[in-house]
């Protein structure tokens, strides 16, 4: 999904020397990139790094110690900057889903539209279907959260997200806390999304996924970009050490010679990948939801 | 004398389970006797005609019990309404990021908590002392209604707060990402799901306010205004008979057994869920 040179195309988030540090530990160290309209950006580097406080920080869940960040025009770490209508443009998606366990699915899907853009209920229910037939759950608008399985569970987020209508989509590590066979329902809605235009900033730990649907890879680790560029580059080709490094440990886990907790962590997480992407989804794969069962608990 | 130091293997020890049966026999021997000495030993015409005397049991129904019954149940739900909307705002100022709210709050919770509900209640009958003039709307319910809201609303604060603060931090972020400001989060995404975790224990905020109402006879209350203990004890008086009050309770335990079961079976309920 290579697209035209990122210069022509509009800036929708400018970060400028992005620092953060919690206490004495500085997380991000001075992080410096564009996101362009339509561009898929996927960051990956290992835990520790600062990846999913660099993605918070965009939406100021954290609160940045220094540094600009210019969402869609507006300087989001200017202190006079009204910060809800800005997250209101922006679409999150959470690890841990984070749905509104005492809401259906449908009203977790309308409560943003309700009460931040003020739409009437009549609409906002409409909206709310359109977007739960986008990730296939249409048929589960009644459930409660509680009810379905993480997998759906995530779906139904991102189609929260989606039914505010946002100018771009955050997602932190959104398949994480699935059971691998759940990871291929999620990533196929991202897969769909990036290829109807969405403006999306993924963090994340699966490679293969990165590599097929992103137009940028940003490698990080240590609070810096270490390497940043084209999947095929970043991944099929890294430049730094520290790259090389990571990503041997993740693509290739037994080749690993010493094996420390943080290389199982990979290992497993990398078996996961290998689960999921081997059930060779169709690109829709919507429609695939109802073989994972209603019967699934929530994690 | 020498003798054989280890128990003879001739002799067969019972088996644990053997062992607890047996406990279980003699436990009921021990209750049997009880029963037996207690039916043998009391006066069961004299403690009849003191505890549940017919006569007495028609008088404490005609000369009004369910008006008094009626003010238990008005007392009670007035000061549970008023405290738990006083409690939901000192459990907010507890959490509040402006560090005065927090004192006032932890004071005003501190300084009920560690009072006697009665002190509180004599204080009020004795308030207007302090200020000439003072008209309490609804008397003589608001009184009441203000008196023991003042005092539940103590304990119900520091159990809305423990549900607030057992809501996961992820709802609030997810909430403030779609754009809403906090105190829209705080009201449709936070207090629905505190509210929902802490209903077992508001409900026992609500039978212990049940049981609270009776200190209203402090206030020195009219006729009409009676609550189940004050009418009660009246007529035992007058009349140095306890069936009144024999009646008064079982129409307490009237209100707080269902509401027991409620919580247990919510409380199951929750546990299931989890």
């Amino acid at each position: 999904m290579a697209l035209s040179s990122n210069a022509t195309r509009e800036v929708v988030i400018s970060v400028d020397d992005l620092t953060k540090a919690f206490g004495q530990n500085e997380v991000l160290k001075g992080i410096t990139t564009n996101i362009h309209r339509g561009e898929v950006v996927c960051v990956i580097g290992p835990s520790g790094s600062g990846k999913s406080t660099f993605l918070r920080c965009l939406n100021l869940l954290e609160q940045p110690t220094s540094g600009t960040v210019v969402v869609d025009g507006v300087e989001v770490t200017d202190p006079d900057c009204d910060i809800d209508k800005v997250r209101a443009d922006m679409g999150m998606v959470f690890q841990q889903f984070n749905l509104f366990p005492h809401l259906s699915v449908l009203e977790n899907c309308t409560v943003g539209q309700l009460m931040v853009r003020k739409r009437d209920k009549g609409d906002a229910e409409k909206r709310a279907r359109t977007n739960l037939e986008r990730v296939g759950l249409l048929d589960k608008e009644a459930a409660f959260p509680g009810q379905l399985s993480g997998g759906q569970q995530q779906r139904v987020a991102i189609a929260r997200a989606l039914s505010m209508e946002p100018k771009l989509m955050l997602f932190d590590e959104p398949t994480s806390a699935l059971d691998p066979e759940l990871v291929g329902d999620v990533l196929s809605v991202m897969r769909k999304l990036a290829s109807e235009g969405m403006t999306m900033f993924v963090v994340t730990h699966e490679m293969a996924f990165a590599r097929e649907v992103a137009d940028r890879v940003i490698f990080m680790d240590g609070g810096y970009i270490v390497e940043e560029g084209h999947p095929d580059a970043v991944i099929g080709n890294p430049q730094h050490q520290r790259t090389k490094t990571f990503l041997q440990r993740v693509l290739d886990p037994t080749k690993v010679g010493q094996i420390g907790g943080e290389d199982e962590a990979y290992a497993e997480r990398h078996a996961g990948e290998e689960g999921a992407d081997g059930e060779g989804l169709p690109p829709t794969g919507l429609s695939t939801d109802t073989r994972h069962g209603g019967g699934g608990v929530a994690g | 004398m020498s003798t054989v130091t280890q128990d003879p293997p001739t002799k067969p020890r019972l088996s644990p389970r053997k062992r607890a049966q047996r406990m279980r026999w003699a436990q009921y021997l021990v209750l049997a006797i009880v029963a037996v000495v207690a039916i043998s030993v009391a006066d069961w015409g004299q403690i009849q005609k003191v505890f549940f005397r017919g006569d007495m049991i028609r008088e404490t129904f005609a000369q009004g019990l369910p008006t008094a019954f009626k003010n238990t149940i008005i007392y009670t739900l007035g000061a549970f309404v008023l405290g738990l909307i006083w409690g939901t705002v000192l459990a907010l100022m507890r959490l509040s990021s402006v560090a005065p709210y927090r004192w006032l709050a932890t004071i005003y919770i501190e300084f009920f908590r560690g009072l006697p509900a009665i002190v509180v209640f004599i204080a009020f009958g004795l308030l207007p002392l302090a200020f000439p003039g003072l008209v309490i709307p609804f008397d003589p319910y608001g009184t009441v209604w203000i008196a023991l809201g003042l005092v539940g609303a103590a304990y119900m604060a520091e159990t809305i707060r423990a549900g607030i603060q057992a809501v996961p931090k992820g709802q609030v972020e997810a909430a403030r990402s779609l754009g809403m400001p906090s105190g829209v989060a705080t009201r449709k995404i936070v207090l629905p799901q505190a509210f929902r975790i802490i209903t077992p224990p508001l409900t026992n905020e609500l039978i212990l306010l049940v049981k609270d109402s009776s200190l209203v006879y402090i206030l020195g209350l009219s006729r009409t205004a009676f609550e189940l203990t004050k009418y009660g004890r009246d007529i035992a008086n007058t009349n140095a008979n306890l069936t009144p009050l024999v009646i008064a309770g079982f129409c307490y335990l009237l209100i707080t057994l269902p509401l027991s079961m409620v919580v247990r079976r919510m409380e199951a309920r929750q546990k299931k869920e989890r």
